[in-house]
């Protein structure tokens, strides 16, 4: 098998692309409008507070049982699809994915892939994998066509091309389009990239697609989107790969219409999507269209390490809805690129720690105020803070020490220095006689309060101790009194 | 159709004051003071009180944040209500306090404290059932609401709730109002640009919007957004609704 290392360090530019971001007028503008009008979409779709609340606890629900049969489940999903004609492939890392993926297209010499939506495909960099490695691998999500067309990586889960202007695609399009005019009218452009797109799945090998839920009862791989173009990856080309994480499991069909009613509305702030394809088998005898091989691909990359943990497997729950994103104060400022991993943010901050390990991505979970709109508007109840919490925890251990389920990269955040500082502030603030000693002279030599504090005075006048605590300001009035 | 019985009118409280406000913010707190005991209430403030823990606890250090937090348990022996003059404080120690301690020898202690935490504009309005009666000038104020009060305590609609019996104040909406204005604690000094790009744009929207100054029941958010904009040279400012409120009810020369 030949591999091809995957290398992200998103801890290593983070808080430099974080500063570019914000210093971006344009970027700051167009994610605020983008991320506004989507908030209001969402919301015009739950008129009915306790309707939505009821919803959400149903998603998790749904959600919690699943992932507490997941190996079962596994099994059964394996088993199910496989008597169906479907033929199931594990993978642990992305490297083992892409190939699983190429071997299967290389043994039909394909040299064409057409490609629905998929982020775990984004996960394991698919494309440059198949293109290293001879195979064309082209984009059929409008998005993700743009994004594909202009080197870029999506900076949404959803939409991922919402951080390029009407102007850049236009000239996007007539650059690499043939015989496309330059024009910026929405509805001609959706219609040049469709029309480029129509002789692809024609000519396309092989068709790629990621899979929204996977049915354990019955075997079914349901795929959720808006062009059409996922049912025409999955029914055009002679052999459908679907690639996907472990979590995305579900139990029964029934499972699948409390989870379906609530996604599209949380995401796009539809009721419901144009598309839903129900994919359950390979073409049988006698019939006329569909693929006549159909795989999926199960990838673990760090999942189950987040499965191992009961708190932080509930990261598992997520169905992928961008809401997070959405109304994330942090994502609207900086955008999708700024994360510089495949998820961004709030669920790209949870998830990412478990794909890539803490070293690399210990600057995400603490960059959160935890104002909590994530875990307010996730649909399937991730108490999202409190993961970032968790995080920020396990990064700020002791690499040394013996804990039930280490995490990759356990202490990158730990330094004897900071825990010091930590400790003692505990000290101070654990014991009277020592806070009364402190703020006594805090307040006394409060004309040295040093003028730099880190990153507060950055934005902010220093932080300066009043004349007299509130603890003193008691004390005279009640000998005052 | 029964309404909800008011909780009995308390005759003496406990007063958490809050680290911040004990350095940064004294006379707010001692404002709340001045008002809860206006209406009647004997207001108790412990001496060795210090912090609920939240500045580590949210920095991945709960180890720290529980000692600090045990160090509190033994102040508040009498069954009385604990007033906190801020939503973040009051909300660690009624819902994060109980999963603190779990399996902690203090988890029933810690629990039974956590229970009787009431935030301040809450206890004004719901348990004393205070009628504000508005001495001063007509003037328009915004309230911003700290994120984790206004999640896990609806602060934000009791400070609505009491800015509106003020009647020659108008209370004024700000332009993302619901949205968090980066503080976060140890955030803004760890994600300065991050940070600073949402305090820039809350500041904004308080001054954008029509008001005269800001309210807020939370000593961090203030401490942020005051900072700001005295760095930005401004003179817009925002002060605690505590202060506020006694300002406008004649409590204040
Ligand atoms: S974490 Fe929740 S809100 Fe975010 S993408 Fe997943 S399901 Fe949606």
């Amino acid at each position: 098998m030949s591999t091809h290392p995957i290398t992200v360090h998103p801890a290593r530019s983070f808080k430099a692309n974080s500063h570019d971001a914000v210093n971006d007028p344009h970027l700051r503008k167009s994610f605020r409008g983008a991320m506004d009008f989507l908030m209001a979409k969402r919301a015009a779709q739950f008129p009915d507070h306790n309707e939505l609340e009821a919803l959400r606890s149903l998603g998790e629900t749904v959600r919690q049982r699943c992932l507490a049969k997941l190996p079962q489940l596994l099994e059964k999903l394996e088993a199910q699809l496989t008597a169906n004609g479907v033929k199931v492939h594990w993978a642990e890392t992305p490297e083992e994915a892409n190939a699983i993926i190429h071997g299967l297209i290389a043994a039909r010499n394909g040299k064409l892939a057409v490609k629905g939506k998929s982020m775990v495909s984004e996960e394991t960099e698919l494309n440059h994998y198949l293109e290293a490695h001879g195979v064309q691998a082209v984009e059929s999500d409008m998005g993700e066509y743009i994004v594909q067309l202009a080197g870029e990586k999506p900076s949404h889960i959803i939409m991922p091309a919402i951080h390029k202007t009407k102007a850049q695609i236009a000239t996007l399009f007539h650059d690499n389009i043939p015989a496309a005019p330059y024009t910026e009218d929405v509805d001609e452009l959706i219609q040049l990239g469709r029309n480029a797109l129509r002789g692809m799945y024609l000519k396309a090998d092989v068709g790629i697609s990621g899979v929204n839920f996977a049915v354990a009862e019955t075997g079914t791989l349901c795929l959720v989107e808006n062009e059409g173009n996922g049912r025409m990856c999955t029914t055009v080309p002679d052999m459908h790969i679907a690639i996907t994480g472990i979590e995305k499991v579900v139990e029964k069909l029934s499972d699948v219409i409390p989870l379906y009613s609530i996604l599209p509305r949380s995401a796009t702030g539809q009721a419901i999507t144009t598309y839903f394809n129900m994919i359950s088998r390979p073409r049988q005898p006698g019939e006329k269209d569909g693929p006549r091989e159909v795989h999926l691909v199960l990838l673990d990359n760090g999942r189950s390490q987040a499965y191992a943990d009961e708190q932080l497997r509930k990261t598992l729950q997520c169905i992928r809805c961008g809401a997070c994103m959405n109304h994330c104060p942090v994502y609207s400022r900086i955008g999708g690129h700024a994360y510089g991993t495949v998820y961004p943010g709030p669920i790209g901050k949870i998830i990412s720690p478990h794909m890539l390990g803490l070293n690399d991505t210990q600057d995400l979970p603490t960059a959160s105020s935890l104002c909590g709109a994530c875990g307010e508007v996730c649909p399937v109840r991730i108490p999202i803070p409190e993961m970032l919490m968790r995080l920020r925890e396990e990064a700020a251990r002791d690499p040394e020490e013996k804990v039930p389920h280490p995490l990759a990269g356990q202490g990158a955040a730990y330094s004897p220095q900071l825990a010091r500082v930590w400790s003692l502030w505990r000290t101070v603030y654990s014991r009277p006689a020592l806070y009364r000693a402190f703020s006594w002279l805090a307040t006394r030599l409060r004309v040295f309060t040093p003028r730099r504090q880190l990153g507060w005075t950055v934005h902010r006048t220093p932080l300066t101790p009043a004349k007299q605590s509130l603890h003193e300001l008691v004390r005279q009035r009640q000998s005052s009194r | 159709m029964h309404a909800t019985p008011a909780p009995a009118r308390p005759g003496d409280v406990y007063f958490f004051g809050t680290c911040l406000l004990d350095l940064f913010l004294p006379e707010a707190g001692l404002d709340a003071m001045t008002l809860l005991e206006r209406e009647g209430v004997r207001v108790h403030f412990p001496q060795a009180q210090s912090c609920c823990g939240q500045p580590a606890f949210t920095s991945g250090q709960p180890g720290e944040a529980r000692e600090v937090a045990r160090s509190q348990l033994g102040l508040f022996d009498q069954p009385w209500p604990i007033v906190v003059p801020s939503g973040s404080c009051g909300g660690m120690i009624k819902h994060h306090w109980p999963t603190l301690f779990a399996g902690d020898a203090d988890e029933a202690r810690a629990c039974a404290v956590a229970g009787r935490v009431v935030e301040f504009a809450d206890f004004l309005l719901n348990v004393l059932r205070i009628e504000l009666r508005d001495q001063g000038k007509p003037t328009k104020v915004a309230v911003h609401t700290s994120c984790s009060a206004r999640r896990e305590m609806n602060t934000h609609v009791h400070g609505w709730a009491l800015v509106d019996q003020l009647a020659q104040v108008e209370r004024v909406v700000h332009d993302h109002e619901s949205e968090c204005c980066g503080f976060g604690g140890v955030f803004s000094l760890r994600h300065p640009d991050i940070s600073g790009a949402m305090v820039s744009d809350k500041s904004a929207a308080l001054q954008d919007s029509g008001a005269v100054e800001f309210v807020t029941a939370d000593g961090g958010c203030l401490l942020n957004i005051n900072g700001k904009l005295a760095h930005d040279g401004k003179a817009f400012r925002g002060k605690h609704l505590a202060s506020f409120l006694l300002e406008r009810t004649g409590g204040k020369a």
